[in-house]
C-alpha cells in the first residue's frame, strides 16, 4: 500500500475510496477468472491476470506480480501449467484485501 | 486543458484522476470504461488530452488513435513498457506512462502534454464541408436514367453482379458493381465499411462494435474499416 500512501499524500478520503474500488473489483475478477479457466477461454483469462498483476503491483506484491506477468503471457499460448500457483495468489491477495 | 481518461479499470482511472488533481491547468471532463464511449464524447466536445489504457478489450490502443482528431493528443498508460516503444509512431501520441504511476513521472508527461497542446494545429474540418455536397448521381434502369440526390442515398449493397441502393425513398436495383459506383461517390459523404457495403456516413443512427445502424438497416464493419470509420465521424 506505500504506492498509494505516498500517492494520496495525506488525502484519507482518495486512501478510503481507493481502498473501495480494491474491494469492488478484485472479488469480481476473481469471478471472471475462475470462471475463465472453467470453460478454458484462456485469452480471456489472461485478460484478466493482466488486471489482477496490475493491482499486484500497486499492493507491493512483487514476486506475485513478476510470476502473474509470466502466467499471462503462458495463457496466451494456452499454457495453464501455472493456474495453481496463481490461484494461491488471489487467495493471499484476497485475504490481504478483506483485512484492509 | 481539457481531457479524459479511458481504462477499464476504475482502480487505474482514480489513480490517474487523482494524479490528475493535482496540476491545476488540467480539468477532468468525464471518465470510461471503454473506447467507442470515449470517441463517442470526443466527436462532440473540444478534448486535449485523453489518458488512454492501450490494453483494452475489443478496441486496441492503435484504432483509437487512428479515429482522433488533429487536434487530440494522447499519453498511452500500460503495463508492458515494450509495447509503449512502437507508439512513438503516432504523432498524437505525446507519452507514455508505464503502472503504476509516480506522480514524479506524470509530472514530466505533464510538461510533454503542455508543449505539445499549446503547438497544436487546429485545421478541423467544418460541418458545412459535408453538409454542402449536395450532387445528383444519375443510374441507368431499363434503359432510363434516373436522378438520385447523393444526400437522400443511405448505403449501397453488393449483390453479385447487382448492386441494390436505398435511399431514404426508395431501393434500386442496378446492374453494376461495388467498384464502380464507389469511384462515382464523394468521399466527404461515403464510405465503403465492409466488401459488401458504402454508406453514407453521416446517415449513420448508431454505431456498435461491429456495425452500423443507417434506417433500420444493420451493416457490418469489417475489422480493417473500423478506424477509417471512426476517424471520418469525428467530421460530424
Amino acid at each position: 500500500m506505500n504506492y498509494i500512501i505516498q500517492l494520496a499524500d495525506g488525502d484519507t478520503e482518495f486512501e478510503r475510496q481507493f481502498i473501495a474500488i480494491l474491494k469492488e473489483e478484485f472479488p469480481k475478477e476473481k469471478e471472471h477468472y475462475l470462471t475463465a479457466i472453467t470453460k478454458a477461454d484462456y485469452k480471456q483469462a489472461s485478460e484478466i491476470v493482466h488486471k489482477l498483476k496490475h493491482k499486484l503491483n500497486i499492493l507491493g506484491m512483487e514476486n506475485a506480480y513478476r510470476l502473474s506477468v509470466k502466467f499471462e503471457d503462458e495463457l496466451k499460448q494456452n499454457n495453464i501449467d501455472g493456474n495453481i500457483e496463481f490461484i494461491q495468489i488471489i487467495n493471499i491477495m484476497e485475504s490481504y484485501i478483506k483485512n484492509i | 486543458m481539457n481531457c479524459i481518461i479511458v481504462d477499464d479499470e476504475k482502480m487505474a482511472r482514480a489513480i490517474v484522476a487523482k494524479l490528475c488533481s493535482t496540476v491545476p491547468e488540467i480539468t477532468i471532463l468525464e471518465e470510461f470504461d471503454n473506447a467507442i464511449e470515449a470517441i463517442k464524447f470526443i466527436n462532440q466536445n473540444p478534448i486535449d488530452v485523453v489518458f488512454l489504457d492501450i490494453h483494452m478489450p475489443g478496441f486496441s490502443g492503435v484504432d483509437f488513435v487512428q479515429t482522433l482528431k488533429d487536434t487530440t493528443k494522447i499519453v498511452l498508460i500500460t503495463s508492458d513498457a515494450d509495447f509503449a516503444i512502437a507508439s512513438y509512431e503516432y504523432e498524437a501520441i505525446v507519452d507514455y506512462l508505464v503502472k503504476p504511476i509516480t506522480a514524479d513521472r506524470f509530472q514530466k508527461s505533464i510538461q510533454k502534454i503542455k508543449g505539445a497542446v499549446s503547438s497544436k494545429q487546429t485545421s478541423i474540418p467544418q460541418e458545412s464541408d459535408i453538409r454542402n455536397s449536395n450532387e445528383d448521381l444519375y443510374i441507368n434502369i431499363d434503359r432510363r436514367l434516373i436522378k438520385l440526390n447523393l444526400n437522400e442515398l443511405l448505403f449501397i449493397e453488393a449483390k453479385g453482379d447487382y448492386i441494390d441502393i436505398t435511399t431514404t425513398e426508395q431501393k434500386y436495383h442496378v446492374h453494376t458493381t461495388l467498384k464502380k459506383i464507389k469511384e462515382k461517390l464523394p468521399e466527404k459523404l461515403f464510405l465503403q465499411i465492409h466488401r459488401s457495403y458504402i454508406i453514407n456516413y453521416t446517415k449513420i443512427i448508431d454505431i456498435e462494435d461491429n456495425s452500423v445502424l443507417i434506417d433500420k438497416k444493420v451493416i457490418p464493419i469489417s475489422r480493417s474499416s473500423r478506424p477509417e470509420l471512426m476517424r471520418r465521424l469525428n467530421l460530424l
